[in-house]
């Protein structure tokens, strides 16, 4: 029985912590957001140069061959810092790749990815933002072609590389698309989380063969939108750890009626109450990233457990976060709204709270 | 993250299912001598104070195999290992700690075979949360202490014969932590008057204890004169990894949802409203966090690491369940949530009404939810005390 990290683990953590302390310190961040691509070409390259966007793709494809359980270390600390670039979105294209896809497809793709040359996005839902699989409209034609746009899609206006997922007949199937092929073209729509990008996928005529179809049916889906919500919680974590860093830091600097104002148990009390869910979907995500690949049958329950609680408890600590600063917290200057902004995105990423207790509840046997 | 069991814990699992299957019959076949006889038997095979020092008499048993031994009594609704509760939580390993060779051998056999009931004697009427204000004082006396003062809420207190309590027995320190001594007491002696409280589900488990000149010989005392305070924060911070009651609390979510099962909300069945399904996943979800801290918590052990007072969070999520969910239950059932145990037409025989009305005895005993929080916010995030 060992639920804890190992050294190496540690030692990820570590590496990952300092090179983002050292180059992507929050005046960064606000710097690559301002810009139209939304990422730093240079903090990319690094980021593969350090092997993080190889973490889990096989040695043979160019990658490191880790797990997910090591793949959410880094992603804890992506979200601490609340670094922008399209990691969530090329990893779990990746990892899909890796399950799904044929000989010819990974060796194309795979190096790619792991080298920083292709930065890929996963373009799965359609109408609205709920991760249920009837929630995929998109149709094939009879000419085997795919017209319509796939919208919210996660980094789409850097992406050089589509999972798209549509139907064939009564099938859910998944399809790479480039973005240079004939008929694809995509916007970007601005969000109040500026670290994060999003935009529509638009599609006219593309040709889909079997070249560029995955081994892809309503289970694999799943699982894919499941490792999504590990992502996104795991990230979540991290930022949550930061406000609570900061505003712990704040309580206890702040002077008001002579004291600092941790000291007040208004304050204190809700400090701890954010301690307490932090730690519960910390442990709570650790167990779904493990199951990924460890326990894949428990993935569904385990995943929809962090990311639901994750969800309200993380946009109730922005909201807190920023209200414990009082007004300094309000102003655009200081850094913990950015957070808040933040928990305002990851809450429907990959279904609400609303959405994974719903399921919980159906796989509970109610 | 490995979730794996070794050969030798997967082994000690099934001795204890085996041995379960072999002596807890199911509830209706469990005749009046029962409880005897399964005492007898758990005392037999050392699992009572499973986790103290076998020459003391207890079962040497290291931590992962207390938490299968917790889990898979837990798991099987098994009685107790002993009836001496108090004596197996907080008194026994007190004595284990600070005791004289005299005391353990006189005192820590009795608690293993279920002998006495014993209390132990922390609150008084203006001291709760505040604890190391307390009054109770005890004078020297040759070779007696002297008693004189009160105790309050102290649970068992009407069934028990032994009272483990704190007292002051020096007033001049500046720090009211110091000149606080810990007495054992037969709670027979001359000059103890237990008047028990009935509380508000209409049972009395607790007492206020008043003591006029009760006289304790000195070889009572346990630990040091004055350093009472180091004995009683010792024995509350014999802290568990609370994987035992993550299990108890399973158990309790499937009996909800079984109730649910029942149940109609809105005019229609009450599994198909959206507002209780989700409940429902909250509470597991909140279950299930328990049982993962829990299993972090316990890795921390294994690996030697100290736990600090991290163990406060199961503890408040505890506490928020246990009024959250019995809350739930009456709620749901409507005006038949009301009815309390005894009345024969009672759902589920009044069980869910009565539990709706005890939680305080978990959630306000060993530390407030409030006290909780003081307890994270200060020893954990470094907060100002108040």
């Amino acid at each position: 029985m060992n639920f804890g990290f190992t050294q190496e683990q540690d030692l990820l953590r570590d590496q990952v912590r300092r090179f983002l302390d050292d180059n992507c310190a929050m005046p960064e961040v606000r710097k690559i957001m301002k810009q139209p691509s939304g990422v730093s070409a240079d903090l990319w390259q690094q980021m593969a140069d350090l092997g993080l966007l190889g973490l889990i793709i096989p040695a043979e494809f160019g990658g490191v061959g880790l797990f997910w359980e090591d793949l959410i270390v880094v992603l804890e600390e992506t979200g601490r810092s609340l670094f922008p670039s399209p990691f969530i979105s090329t990893t779990l294209a990746a990892s899909t790749l890796v399950e799904l896809g044929n000989a010819a497809q990974k060796k194309k793709w795979l190096p790619e990815i792991a080298s920083g040359n292709t930065i890929a996005a996963c373009a799965i839902l359609d109408e609205h933002d709920c991760p249920q699989l009837d929630n995929i409209t998109l149709a094939i034609s009879s000419e085997r072609t795919l017209t319509g746009d796939k919208s919210f899609v996660p980094d789409a206006g850097i992406a050089d590389l589509f999972l798209v997922a549509f139907r064939d007949g009564d099938e859910l199937a998944l399809a790479l698309i480039a973005r240079d092929e004939p008929g694809v073209d995509t916007s970007t729509t601005a969000t109040m989380d500026e670290s994060k990008r999003t935009g529509t996928l638009k599609l006219d005529n593309v040709s889909i063969d079997a070249s560029n179809l995955l081994q892809c049916d309503g289970k694999a889906m799943t699982r894919l939108l499941d490792k999504g919500s590990v992502a996104v919680t795991a990230e979540m974590i991290g930022a949550a750890e930061t406000v609570l860093e900061m505003t712990t830091q704040y309580a206890k600097d702040r002077i008001q009626f002579g004291h600092p104002i941790g000291k007040y148990q208004g304050v204190k009390h809700r400090l701890a109450e954010i301690y307490l869910d932090i730690e519960s979907f910390k442990s709570l995500l650790y167990y779904a990233a493990w199951t990924i690949d460890q326990s894949p049958d428990e993935l569904s329950r385990s995943a929809s457990i962090a990311k639901a609680y994750a969800s309200d408890a993380f946009v109730a600590i922005g909201i807190e976060g920023v209200q414990l600063h009082g007004a300094i917290g309000f102003t655009a200057e200081y850094d913990v709204q950015l957070f808040l902004k933040r928990s305002k995105w990851a809450r429907p990423m990959f279904g609400d709270s609303d959405y994974h207790y719903e399921r919980i509840a159906a796989l509970g046997g109610l | 993250m490995d979730f794996e069991y070794t050969q030798e814990e997967q082994a000690f699992r099934q001795e204890v299912r085996d041995f379960l299957d072999k002596n807890l019959p199911p509830w209706e076949q469990r005749g009046p001598g029962f409880m005897a006889e399964w005492l007898k038997k758990v005392r037999g095979k050392c699992w009572v104070g499973f986790s103290w020092p076998k020459e003391v008499g207890g079962g040497g048993g290291n931590i992962m195999e207390q938490v299968i031994l917790k889990e898979e009594m837990a798991r099987r609704r098994a009685p107790a290992l002993g009836t001496c509760f108090m004596g197996l939580a907080w008194v026994g390993p007190g004595i284990i700690k600070y005791g004289t060779e005299e005391q353990k051998q006189r005192f820590i056999p009795e608690i293993l075979d279920s002998k006495y009931q014993w209390c132990t004697g922390y609150s008084e009427p203006n001291v709760g949360s505040d604890l190391a204000s307390l009054q109770c004082k005890a004078v020297r006396d040759g070779d007696s202490y002297v008693i004189n003062g009160t105790k309050i809420w102290t649970s068992l207190a009407p069934f028990a014969d032994w009272i483990s309590m704190l007292v002051r027995t020096d007033n001049s320190s500046e720090s009211k932590h110091e000149g606080i001594t810990s007495l054992l007491v037969k709670l027979d002696s001359p000059g103890i008057d237990i008047q028990p409280i009935e509380n508000m589900a209409g049972a009395s488990i607790f007492a206020q204890i008043f003591f006029d000149n009760v006289r304790v010989p000195v070889e009572n005392r346990l630990g040091e004169e004055g350093k009472g305070w180091e004995v009683t924060i010792s024995s509350l911070a014999n802290e568990r990894s609370s994987i035992g009651e993550v299990t108890a609390m399973y158990e309790k979510l499937e009996n909800l949802k079984e109730l649910i099962k029942k149940a109609r909300k809105n005019g229609k069945p009450a599994r198909k409203d959206v507002g209780v399904r989700r409940r429902i996943a909250e509470f597991e979800s909140r279950i299930e966090a328990m049982r993962l801290n829990g299993l972090r918590y316990l890795t921390k052990q294994i690996k030697g690491e100290p736990l600090s007072s991290e163990t406060s969070v199961n503890k408040l999520h505890r506490a928020l369940l246990e009024i959250d969910m019995t809350d739930f239950a009456v709620d749901i059932l409507g005006q038949a949530g009301l009815q309390l145990s005894g009345q024969e037409e009672a759902v589920d025989h009044g069980r869910w009404a009565t539990a709706a009305l005890s939680w305080p005895d978990v959630v306000i005993g060993g530390g407030t939810p409030n006290i909780q929080k003081n307890i994270v916010a200060e020893r954990i995030l470094g907060l100002p005390k108040d």
